[in-house]
């Protein structure tokens, strides 16, 4: 499959172009917050405690009397970096686990598989939980420590879904008279896999990869909701809409921006996934 | 059939074992002491005792492993680091939180099915569009904001549904549904699609060409077939299920598991945490080993073998 | 595929059938003249001397009577057990009993039942967390053993006796208490729970006693189920001068504050008591509850406390200690967190003791930004990250932040809360001395005195020291307090609570209230100065 027909077919879905547009703020927003506020997140002045939106304050103030957009704009980046991370490194690791299970076949493939499955039966929000409470952050740690932490919790769960599409693509792969052809002339298995295996597979990983984001960076809001995931002074979506919380019937406000902005991020990347996802898949684009 | 379900069964143990030592082995080894921490200053010498002795501390990890899965499976959950045992309060949360789940999956079950079956019907119409775009918004919306939400405008403002659970299955509806609705989005989409597909299957064109109406040979036919990828993509999503219960639970004041486990990691007791986690873990994957031998019920043209 | 496919299927199909039928226990069907007050899960068991923490407490408190009990209006002691309590010197003290109590099982309360309590409590290898209060009483040294921390083992072999030599049994009815030193408000602490009597069942099992405690108190123990309910009833055989108006009191365990205060609109719970902030915002209880609510101060204090020198020289300056305080805006911070249950503390003492008066620490415990700065720069300014420590297991973060950030916002200092997982672990850091900066630090008078308020937490050596507070004037102050009566001894202590705002070893924050609300059912509710709901003044409507 040809990136170009697939750009041209995705150039076409709206959906597409509306989560591409939606990503492309955000993505703008977690490199360069200082851009969409002026104003520092981490000021707090008690005596606006709750205030609703003002014409100076977009989205109000928090508990503490911070500025609740400046927050929300400067909680884009923690989210973005975990999505984002999470994502590679299972991208790497079940891709690479995926691919020699699935090209190696026989033991090497049996060992790899029982291993991925027994990762499978621990599900992701569970698992990540004991995996923070293992290795518990509080205030005073690095927020890139704190950050890590959630970043590893959910590789260490979250990779098997990957390795098992990698696997199917280099057990179709393997088989096709290309690679056997190939093989037969001599190439080695680096190369094979390299040159064949690997890009047949960028596309569906790309597409899952796509969606992964959106759903780790929902985990990781449920993980720091709870109390167990980003750590303050990193300011995280789901920190802020955990203060909301007791304050639900009096100021609405403080849950409804952070929640907006986290949904709209997942939305980014769910529009925009499910749309590579059937440009790529022949059968729908008919 | 014989021979598979004990095949089944027994690819199924290594994956049990193998997950339950994981989540053992990081809540008990990877902490360094399990102990630190546990009392003002060092902790008495007659407390590391007991709770040595309890938690097999002084054996080798696989070996405390081997113990604390021997003494699960006799019902003996271990004791909290206060001394009580575990058991008593995880077997009376234990009915909630499968109440909670069994309600989800029938929401899930329902309300996807119905979805996916009334988008499919006539793809590309209105209700289809409807269908895809309303299934990609919850998608997008993660289960505790979601939970948030319907609580804040369902339970405060409209009043329809009880803000906090008192335990009857009444006040679970709302949790339910809100726990259900993310599966519920995939479950509709995977319903529509695997039915659109059906529709070109031999047997529901021979059944249109023989003068059928399409009606009739979706719900049918198609359904029934499609039940099967549906059935698995509730399996698979238990998981997700059972993470998303620890927060809807918390949200909704639920006396379940996943409340036990929240206040369990907050208070370090990680004998508790252990317990819930391993019982989850395994009816996940029960759930879906049930779901595999469950298949030949739903299509016959599944053999085992 | 033959039946056994079915039949796997059919009984999974069943089990989960059947799980989903198990209800849990509703709510039961209670009896005509049953109150329900919020509970929550009692740390320890039910036994007065291990009971220090308020989800135990409030059920103790129900279940043991003692020699005094403090009038729920006016915090005054007034005689419970006791006809009488009286000395000459202040040091020895004669406690003749009211003939004719009996505990809930029948047995008598005699003197031996008073005074092998104590000695039970204050020997320090039963390892009771209420052992302190029987400190001021001659011998208990002998009980304890050398330097010995709290943690460790301590084993009989490690102290000299197991009884104190200033207890003495002078008949069935009559015991004589002899203190280390003189002190004039030592009824005073009669009320506390720790000094109850207990029956002989507790010395035959002292292990399972907490289980199903057996008490002199105004309620009988019925049940416990953990996790979801402790059950009184009534007892018959209370000779207290108020009988309870109610049959029976269920205290309800709930984990979560909201779900307790939604039942309390919907009368599934009688009292609750105290409201969690979602109902406190904005007033919103008002308008939920309409008149049935009650608002007290109560005795306590929340202060941070500086980190003795030793341990954190950067904060020893009395200088830097009163800018931080004057860079503190309490009104705004209790106005935004509290939603103004809170009074800005003005001194060391809680209003509502004899003694209290205002504006003991002056114009440093008020907001001052322009004078804040310029006494930190006066004293050279502080270039390290202050840190505010606090335990995590209760509601403190938000007032923490808010205090840290009204502190970086006038001084220009970083300041950042340091949580601690439970309170536990972290009055073992401040004991240790292992924490630098500022603490959380809240003080709750265990007997209605100005005294308790001063001498154990800033006298040069005491048990609640953290601060390591040593003035020699103070000391001598308090000194002179103790050894004075009536308006004297007052005024001493006013002196010695005033010189505490020249070295500052805390800053006060506030004073705690309590508003506690109840249901439709009964009417009558009072809130002791302790924090706790009075349920001998409760009646049905």
């Amino acid at each position: 499959m040809r990136p170009r027909p697939v750009w041209a077919a995705l150039r076409r879905r709206p959906a597409f172009l509306i989560g591409l547009a939606l990503l492309l703020v955000l993505v703008a927003m977690a490199l360069v917050p200082g851009l969409f506020t002026a104003r520092d997140p981490a000021f707090c002045d008690v005596a606006l405690s709750r205030r609703g939106p003002t014409a100076g304050a977009p989205f109000g103030y928090s508990l503490q009397g911070c500025d609740l957009y400046a927050r929300v704009v400067y909680g884009t980046r923690a989210s973005m970096v975990v999505g984002v991370c999470a994502t590679a490194a299972v991208v790497v690791i079940g891709g690479l686990v995926g691919l020699v299970a699935g090209y190696a076949g026989g033991w090497v493939d049996a060992v790899l598989s029982r291993l991925a499955d027994v990762f499978f039966g621990i599900p992701l929000l569970l698992g990540a939980l004991v995996v923070l409470v293992a290795f518990p952050s509080d205030g005073s740690t690095p927020a890139w420590q704190t950050t890590a932490k959630v970043v590893l919790a959910l590789t260490v769960l979250g990779w098997t879904t990957l390795a098992r599409i990698t696997r199917s693509t280099a057990i179709q792969v393997k088989q096709a008279d290309y690679v056997l052809a190939a093989r037969s002339l001599g190439s080695g298995h680096t190369r094979i896999l390299a040159r064949h295996v690997l890009p047949s597979a960028v596309g569906p990983v790309l597409a899952w990869a796509t969606i992964a984001v959106g759903m780790f960076i929902a985990v990781e809001a449920t993980l720091s909701f709870i109390g167990i995931g980003l750590q303050p002074p990193v300011v995280s979506w789901g920190i802020e809409i955990a203060e909301a919380q007791p304050y639900i019937r009096q100021s609405p406000h403080m849950l409804l921006f952070p929640s907006a902005f986290l949904s709209l991020t997942v939305l980014a990347f769910v529009l925009i996934g499910d749309a590579s996802r059937a440009a790529l898949d022949p059968r729908t684009r008919r | 059939m014989r021979r598979y379900v004990v095949r089944r069964l027994a690819q199924a143990v290594p994956v049990v074992v193998g997950a339950t030592f994981l989540v053992y082995a990081m809540m008990w080894s990877l902490p360094g002491d399990p102990l630190a921490g546990r009392c003002d200053g060092p902790c008495p010498e007659a407390y590391v005792d007991r709770m040595t002795a309890a938690y097999n501390l002084a054996d080798p990890l696989i070996v405390q492993y081997g113990k604390y899965m021997a003494n699960l499976v006799t019902g003996d959950f271990g004791v909290t680091f206060a001394g009580a045992p575990v058991a008593d309060e995880l077997l009376q949360r234990l009915p909630v939180t499968l109440q909670l789940a069994a309600l989800a999956v029938a929401v899930e079950l329902i309300l996807g099915v119905a979805a996916g079956v009334v988008a499919a019907l006539r793809p590309g119409g209105v209700i289809d569009h409807l269908v895809l775009s309303s299934t990609l918004l919850v998608m997008a919306i993660p289960v505790f904001v979601a939970a948030l939400l319907a609580q804040t405008v369902l339970g405060v403002h409209l009043g329809w549904f009880p803000i906090t659970s008192d335990g009857s299955i009444g006040s679970l509806i709302l949790p339910a549904i809100v726990l259900g609705s993310l599966s519920t989005a995939f479950v509709a989409r995977l319903m529509r699609s695997s039915l659109i597909e059906g529709m070109y299957a031999d047997h529901v064109r021979t059944a249109v060409a023989k003068g059928l109406s399409r009606r009739r040979v979706v719900t049918a036919h198609g359904v029934r077939n499609s039940l099967v990828p549906v059935v698995t993509l509730v399996g698979t999503d238990f998981g997700s299920l059972l993470g998303g219960a620890v927060v809807i639970e918390m949200i909704f004041n639920i006396n379940g598991l996943g409340t036990l486990v929240l206040r369990s990691i907050r208070g370090g007791e990680i004998g508790t945490v252990t317990a819930v986690v391993t019982l989850l873990v395994l009816a996940f994957v029960l759930v879906n080993l049930a779901i595999d031998l469950i298949y030949p019920l739903l299509d016959p043209r599944i053999r085992l073998g | 595929m033959g039946w056994s496919g079915r039949g796997v299927a059919l009984v999974l199909v069943a089990g989960v059938a059947v799980a989903a039928c198990g209800e849990p226990d509703g709510p039961a069907d209670a009896a005509p003249s049953s109150v329900a007050v919020r509970g929550c899960d009692p740390e320890s068991p039910l036994v007065p001397a291990h009971t220090g923490e308020s989800c135990g407490g409030q059920v103790v408190d129900q279940l043991f009577s003692k020699l005094i009990r403090y009038d729920p209006d006016t915090a005054e002691p007034v005689f419970e057990i006791a006809e009488s309590i009286e000395s000459d010197d202040n040091q020895t003290w004669v406690i003749t009993l009211r003939p004719g109590w009996t505990f809930h099982d029948g047995q008598e309360i005699t003197a031996h039942s008073f005074v092998d309590a104590w000695n039970w409590a204050a020997y320090a290898p039963n390892g009771a967390m209420n052992s302190r209060f029987f400190q001021p009483i001659e011998g208990y040294a002998d009980l304890q053993p050398d330097g010995a921390r709290r943690g460790t083992e301590i084993t009989p072999d490690m102290v000299s006796r197991t009884e104190m030599s200033g207890l003495r049994v002078d008949d069935d009815l009559t015991f004589t208490v002899t203190l280390a030193q003189p002190e004039a408000a030592f009824p005073l602490r009669l009320g506390y729970a720790a000094f109850s009597p207990l029956p002989q069942r507790f010395f035959d099992d002292p292990e399972s006693f907490g289980d199903a405690p057996v008490g002199s108190g105004p309620f009988e123990f019925v049940e416990w189920v953990r996790g979801s309910a402790i059950t009184l009833r009534a007892y018959d055989g209370y000779r207290g001068d108020t009988q309870p108006q109610i049959d029976e009191v269920i205290f309800k365990i709930y984990q979560d504050d909201t779900a307790a205060y939604s039942d309390l609109q919907a009368d599934n719970l009688d009292i609750m008591p105290y409201l969690p902030s979602s109902a406190l915002a904005d007033g919103a209880y008002i308008s939920d509850l309409g008149d049935r609510f009650v608002q007290r101060d109560s005795l306590v204090v929340s202060k941070v406390t500086f980190a003795p020198e030793e341990v954190d020289p950067s904060v020893a300056d009395p200088r830097l200690r009163q800018a931080i305080s004057m860079a503190i805006d309490r009104e705004a911070i209790i106005a935004s967190i509290f939603h103004g249950t809170r009074e800005p503390a003005t001194g060391w003492v809680a209003p509502g003791v004899e003694g209290y008066q205002t504006n003991a620490c002056g114009e440093y415990c008020t907001f001052q930004p322009e004078q804040a700065r310029a006494l930190l720069a006066a004293a050279g300014g502080y270039d390290e990250t202050l840190t505010l420590t606090y335990n995590a297991d209760g509601e403190n973060k938000p007032w923490v932040d808010a205090t840290c950030n009204s502190i970086s916002n006038t001084l220009g200092v970083e300041c950042v809360g340091v949580p601690v997982p439970d309170f536990g672990a972290f009055r073992s850091k401040i004991n240790a001395r292992k924490v630098g900066g500022m603490f959380r630090n809240v003080w709750q008078a265990d007997y209605p005195s100005i005294e308790s308020f001063l001498g154990p937490v800033y006298g040069t050596g005491a048990t609640y020291n953290d601060a390591d507070y040593s003035d020699p004037e103070f000391d001598r102050l308090i000194d002179e307090a103790a050894g004075s009566k009536g308006d004297d001894a007052i005024a001493a202590y006013q002196h010695a609570e005033q010189s505490l705002a020249q070295g500052m070893p805390s800053i006060p924050l506030w004073y705690m209230s309590t508003v506690a609300g109840y249901s439709t059912r009964i009417s009558d509710v009072k809130i002791t100065p302790f924090q706790t709901v009075d349920l001998l003044s409760v009646t049905l409507r």
